[in-house]
């Protein structure tokens, strides 16, 4: 995809919501606890580091205790948070349609709140993220107790390690550095986008405008959509 | 929505994927394990070993270093690598085990038994125990005489028939294969004769002092009966 990503100049810009609070805590809970957990989780695996590692015991604590408070931190926004919006997420997210398998196969396609390639993100996140606290729990029990000593969650969870990370750099890439995505980390960081993007690069998606205080005052995180809080 | 089989069935797909990789993870990762080069070993845990230590990789200049054996001995030793050479030297195949859940199997050890090299020190009749001291500070662990005159314990000094790289604990580590890998200790340069039994590092840490693959840190049963009996009490 080419062309100019730029608004004209001289009109106002106007953005359209793309992300409520529950949906961006969710994803910036899980990016930072990710990166803790990588960092001491290499630390502890790859010869070359492991090998380096002053205190093992407190890294493999670290690693430990930061996986435990991601699942509670994930439990607590869905227990606290919009609920009905992270169900319409999914529900999108998991319906890979026609277009979708077209534009996946390289053809144009008209694309809605999320891309196909998003979906995909999403899903394989999704089921990498289970796998992980599961092939996790058992590493931990088996090392706790000679019984439950199994070579299968290791391998699940080296492979899930390196799979991830070849995930991480792509998706980085492309909320980072390509001129024609990046502008979607401004949906995940402050929940809106400029309309003349999504309108060319989510074409079948019509999003509600941004109230233009909040566009105006576009730095501050603060949400002015009402949240569906848990009754 | 009939589209949403389709992403439903992508996730539940990986979810089956990694499930099935619980159980039959081994075996898929020995057979994938055949078309990775070795040069990756460096990088990626991949021939089966990882390298875990407490406080990094010691320093040893093999050039200066003594392999000394003191305690309830007749004639304390201080041996340097050539001279561990002297001793006559075995040949041995075996598995190695980690507490933590990962083996290797058939790994081809060189070395001394312990019997050959305390027949030079000579024991006084009180020793009871092997304390061995890591260069690896504080790492410490202990094995008991008889355990050490187990036909497959030995001194190794060389690994699948070359010298012990660094990381694998060169210039000398014990191996035990009837007991977990924490009692295999790396960089030995000290070996102590006992008539008492001082814990290892790991004991001291919870694990148990005789690790027996497959019958010992059955920590679960250990914690509920403990509860028990705290509960007749």
């Amino acid at each position: 995809m080419t062309g100019s990503d730029q608004a004209p100049a001289t009109l106002p810009r106007r953005y359209v919501r793309r992300f409520g609070r529950t949906e961006r805590g969710l994803h910036w809970i899980h990016a930072t606890a990710f990166f803790v957990l990588l960092g001491t989780g290499l630390a502890l695996w790859l010869p070359e580091l492991s090998a380096r590692v002053g205190n093992r015991v407190l890294v493999k604590d670290v690693h430990v205790w930061t996986a435990v408070a991601w699942a509670a931190a994930i439990v607590l926004v869905v227990a606290l948070g919009d609920r009905r919006a992270l169900r319409a997420a999914w529900r999108e997210i998991e319906a890979i349609g026609r277009d979708d398998r077209r534009w996946l196969t390289g053809h144009r396609a008209p694309q809605g709140r999320f891309n196909a390639g998003q979906k995909l993100n999403a899903i394989v996140t999704a089921a990498f993220a289970l796998l992980f606290a599961i092939s996790g729990v058992l590493l931990w029990l088996s090392a706790r107790d000679s019984r439950f000593r199994w070579e299968g969650p290791i391998v699940v969870h080296d492979t899930l390690t390196i799979l991830s990370v070849l995930l991480l750099v792509g998706h980085l890439y492309l909320a980072v550095v390509h001129p024609t995505t990046r502008h979607a980390l401004r949906g995940m960081t402050l929940g809106d986008v400029r309309e003349d993007w999504a309108r060319k690069h989510h074409p079948e998606w019509s999003g509600e405008p941004s109230p233009p205080d909040a566009q105006v005052a576009s730095t501050t995180a603060a949400d002015p959509e009402p949240e569906r809080a848990a009754s | 929505m009939n589209d949403r089989v389709v992403g439903r069935a992508a996730f539940l797909g990986i979810l089956g994927a990694g499930l099935a990789g619980l159980a039959w993870g081994k075996q898929v990762s020995a057979f994938a394990g055949r078309f990775v080069p070795d040069q990756l070993e460096v990088v990626l845990p991949t021939k089966g070993w990882r390298i875990f230590t407490i406080r990094g990789i010691p320093r040893i200049d093999l050039a200066r270093y003594r392999l000394r054996v003191t305690g309830l001995v007749e004639r304390p030793l201080s041996l340097s690598l050539a001279d561990l050479r002297s001793l006559p030297q075995v040949e041995q195949v075996s598995d190695f085990h980690c507490v933590t859940g990962w083996s290797v199997y058939d790994v081809q050890w060189r070395g001394i038994r312990f019997d050959d090299l305390l027949a030079e020190a000579g024991l006084k009749p009180e020793a009871r125990w092997l304390r061995f001291i890591s260069a690896e500070a504080p790492y410490v662990d202990t094995l008991s005489l008889e355990q050490a005159r187990f036909p497959d314990a030995m001194l190794a000094l060389d690994m699948d028939g070359k010298p012990l790289s660094k990381p694998h604990g060169s210039p000398a580590r014990v191996v035990m294969p009837q007991m977990y890998g924490y009692k295999n200790v790396k960089w030995v340069t000290t070996i102590e004769v006992r008539s008492d039994f001082v814990p290892g590092y790991w004991e001291t840490h919870g694990y148990d002092s005789d690790a027996w693959i497959g019958r010992s840190n059955f920590f679960i049963q250990e914690k509920t009966s403990d509860l028990y009996r705290r509960g007749k009490e």
